[in-house]
């Protein structure tokens, strides 16, 4: 596979107050890859993917995404580009059926109803919650919450996923299926993961990005980033 | 023609308006400041203060001066209760939803100006001044009352002012103003907090009423007006800040005694309306505010 | 996704109402033929506030648009019925575009307040211009505005079954588009705004895009009501604009409940015959006004058809 660039950030920053939670960042992301963003609370990791997705605007620096600078975007028009963004806390439609939050997603690129319910009919099985087609969101368990916003953020047939904090919360079991999901996402969409749980990023990522203070410390494969002293001495040798 | 004679007539009106628009405003302002909600009902307790000074006329024969001292106490604590009861019985049970809270006020409003309507009926009635003395100007004499008026006013406002720096409950209230959840980790009744100063809001405007009465007249719907005007007040002066709300009434007070000398007074309130929808569209923190809280 | 037990539910409906006027006769058919354009009024209203759950305090501007522009261009420019009423619509619909555009800077209670005061506004304008508006006292329209042909047919608004029709026709039009409307991608959207704005944001929606919208859809048909209402009965005046009129469009769906397509017209219905009583027999007719709309927040936020959707019948939306 050709290495193609999918989304590369120049000299990004991001001032909150006298705090620069995101300073001067370069980064670049190619196709297909499962990126995983680590970092000790307070690194920025947020804010980042915060101004990659459009939330939050940047005071310096531009954000090029399959080669279009989409800068001063808004983030609806990045999500219809193909940037799908998951939140850190569970953000649902919880009184809505699961079939119905997986088409108001869909319908973001489809017309026809029929389209948007067999895209949405796709999207639950993709993460395995078919049968919960008919059920109301807000009565699912966390975990399926959890599973049912990843779908969601499927349905919008995505270029670059971000997922923010997918983990936080879920039991072991939950997080083995997050992992089988999270794979099959990669086949076809490019994956970026802010993640605290080791384990997960050790089992996911294909290369790690590791931010400090607004700064990116180190980048590389996982074996590498284990083993780099800065990485142990700044994150994981705290990290639980 | 000479302006000057109707310039000054115009300043010495406004500074009765702003007076009373201070009051009026400093209730809502306090109540929105505190608790975060918007009581649509507050124009109908300015009401019930008037009707309380017509009530405590007809009730304690004499001296205008006896029966008015006693409706500016008795008025207020009727009126402070009564609010006192609304918050324990509509308002805590909707948790301070504010939009719940604006659709029940509504309802609070009409049930109060209706009740007012079945006993107090449709006239105006007029309550004679606690005192008479004219000021004299080489063009026009000026009622003393008005100057107790405005007196009041200032007195009331500047005890807010000091009761919110220097003593506890002013303290407590602050606090629960800053952030409910952590006043109440602190232990600060928040619940009592909120109905006292529900009811502290209304005893503003229920002063302001009964202030009122002597100078115009006691009417079931008159308290349509300084709704309109305190909302405009607390907004042009930022929502829950009192220095902005006193210096906006002293503005939009002043700016109404000129304005009615050469404009009706239905173009002059289309002016403030429309001054208050585009300060929130544009200047949602009021023309003298700076950023507020989320 | 389609509803078909509301869409079957909305033919039957429209079908009693056609054959209502064969039993009934007098009274009654008035009652009914105001009970349907309030109901418009408050079908409009609904899409606002039930479906993307934005409440306006002044949703009587709109009616008010609709109702002068319909009487005024009918008064005075002497225009057909036909191109009177499309003018009322007409201005509903660019009032309601421009007050949206400013009103929905604003979130919750500022939004209330917003709306409150344009409306509040307009309704003062309405009393400064009186040289053209009538003001309190109104304007009642010249007989050449009370009847007009259609496909050759002259049709007389004097006559009751004439404006039962009318009003019904103009019901059932807006009452299918409606249904379109809300039970469709695009209601599924306003329902998404209302759930979760900043969710609806990241799935890629213009979120003011839509409200704009659903505003200036709200306001429009709002203003259809108003312009009915000035053509059928003749009369213009300024109560129309009163912030009551914009309390009582309120409480009309917050009884029938916000969010249903039939909400707006059981709510109006119950509403209307209680009013018509109450008036009757006391002058403070508004203190049962006053006393539902707190009972109403208390213990039925959601109204009597939305209290039925929850328990029984999901598909009544």
């Amino acid at each position: 596979m050709a290495e193609v660039t999918l989304l590369q950030t120049r000299g990004l920053t991001r001032r909150f107050g006298g705090l620069t939670a995101v300073d001067r960042v370069d980064f670049t992301l190619m196709q297909g890859e499962i990126r995983a963003i680590i970092g000790p609370n307070g690194a920025g990791k947020s804010t980042f993917v915060g101004l990659l997705s459009g939330r939050i605007a940047p005071d310096a620096g531009t954000v090029l995404f399959d080669g279009q600078d989409i800068t001063r975007l808004p983030a609806h028009r990045r999500v219809r580009l193909g940037i799908a963004y998951t939140f850190q806390i569970t953000n649902i439609y919880p009184a809505m059926t699961v079939r119905e939050n997986l088409a108001v997603a869909a319908q973001s690129r489809l017309a026809h109803e029929a389209e948007i319910a067999a895209a949405a009919q796709e999207a639950a099985i993709a993460v395995g919650l078919e049968d919960r087609l008919p059920d109301r969101a807000g009565a699912l368990s966390y975990g399926h919450q959890r599973l049912l916003e990843v779908a969601m953020g499927l349905a919008l047939h995505p270029k670059l996923l971000i997922l923010d904090e997918p983990t936080q919360g879920l039991s072991d079991d939950e997080i083995d299926n997050f992992l089988t999901v999270v794979r099959r996402v990669a086949q076809t969409a490019t994956v970026l993961l802010i993640e605290h749980n080791m384990d997960v990023v050790m089992a996911l990522a294909t290369a790690i990005t590791v931010l400090d203070r607004g700064r990116i410390l180190a980048e590389g494969p996982p074996e590498a980033i284990a083993r780099d002293p800065a990485v142990q001495d700044a994150y994981l040798g705290s990290a639980t | 023609m000479n302006l000057a004679p109707y310039l000054l007539l115009a300043t010495l009106e406004g500074l009765v308006q702003a007076s009373v628009f201070a009051l009026t405003a400093l209730g809502l302002s306090l109540v929105f400041g505190v608790m975060r909600v918007v009581n649509v009902a507050h124009g109908e307790f300015f009401t019930l203060g008037a009707v309380g000074a017509w009530l405590c006329a007809m009730l304690l024969p004499g001296h205008p001066a006896i029966s008015f001292a006693a409706a500016l106490v008795a008025a207020p604590l009727a009126v402070g209760a009564l609010a006192w009861a609304a918050d324990r019985l509509i308002l805590k049970r909707i948790d301070y939803d504010p939009e719940a809270t604006i659709v029940s006020t509504i309802g609070l409003m009409y049930v109060i100006q209706q009740v007012v309507l079945m006993t107090f009926g449709p006239d105006a009635r007029a309550v004679d001044a606690p005192f008479w003395y004219t000021i004299r100007f080489p063009w026009f004499g000026w009622s003393g009352y008005k100057v107790f008026i405005i007196v009041v006013a200032v007195a009331l406002v500047g005890g807010l002012w000091l009761a919110m720096r220097h003593t506890r409950f002013g303290l407590i209230m602050r606090a629960t103003q800053y952030d409910r959840e952590t006043a109440q980790n602190f232990g600060i009744p928040v619940d009592r907090v909120y109905a006292a100063v529900f009811a502290l809001g209304a005893m503003f405007a229920a002063v302001a009423g009964v202030l009122v009465v002597p100078n115009s007249q006691a009417h079931y719907l008159m308290g349509h007006d300084p709704l309109l005007m305190s909302f405009v007040v607390v907004i042009v002066g930022g929502l829950g800040s009192l220095p902005g709300t006193v210096a906006a009434a002293v503005l939009i007070g002043m700016a109404d005694g000129w304005l009615s000398v050469f404009f009706s007074p239905t173009l002059a309130k289309i002016f403030s309306t429309l001054l208050v929808a585009l300060v929130l569209v544009f200047r949602p923190a009021g023309l003298f505010g700076k950023a507020v809280r989320a | 996704m389609r509803n078909l037990r509301l869409f079957a539910l909305t033919i039957a409906v429209l079908a009693g109402l056609f054959g209502v006027q064969f039993v009934i006769s007098g009274y009654p058919v008035l009652a009914l033929t105001r009970i349907l354009i309030l109901a418009v009024f408050a079908m409009g209203y609904n899409v606002l506030m039930g479906y993307t759950g934005l409440v306006s305090l002044g949703h009587a501007l709109f009616f008010a648009a609709g109702l002068y522009g319909a009487g005024l261009a009918a008064y005075y420019g002497g225009v057909a019925l036909p191109i009177a009423f499309a003018a009322g619509i007409a201005a509903a619909a660019v009032l309601s575009l421009v007050v949206g555009l400013l009103a929905l800077r604003t979130q919750t209670v500022s939004f209330m307040i917003v709306t409150l005061m344009f409306a509040q506004a307009g309704y003062l304008a309405t009393l400064h211009f009186s040289a053209i508006t009538g003001g309190d006292q109104g304007l009642s329209l010249p007989a050449h505005a009370r009847s007009f042909s259609l496909l050759g047919q002259e049709i007389a608004l004097t006559s009751a079954t004439a404006r039962y029709n009318i009003a019904l026709a103009v019901f059932a039009v807006v009452l299918l588009a409606l249904y379109a409307l809300t039970q469709g991608p695009r209601g599924r959207l306003f329902a998404a705004v209302r759930e979760n704005p900043e969710r609806t944001r990241m799935l890629g929606y213009d979120v003011g895009r839509i409200r704009l919208l659903a505003f200036t859809v709200s306001g429009t048909i709002s203003g259809v009501a108003g312009a009915l209402y000035g053509l059928m009965f003749g009369f213009i005046g300024s109560s129309f604009a009163e912030f009551r009129s914009s309390v009582e469009v309120l409480l009309f769906t917050l009884v029938g409940g916000p969010g249903t397509l039939f909400g707006p017209l059981v709510g109006t219905t119950v509403m209307t015959l209680l009013i018509d009583r109450l008036s009757g027999l006391t002058s403070a007719y508004l203190i049962a006004v006053g006393v539902l709309l707190i009972v109403l927040t208390l213990w039925f936020p959601k109204g009597i058809l939305g209290t039925i959707r929850d328990r029984w019948a999901p598909w009544l939306r």
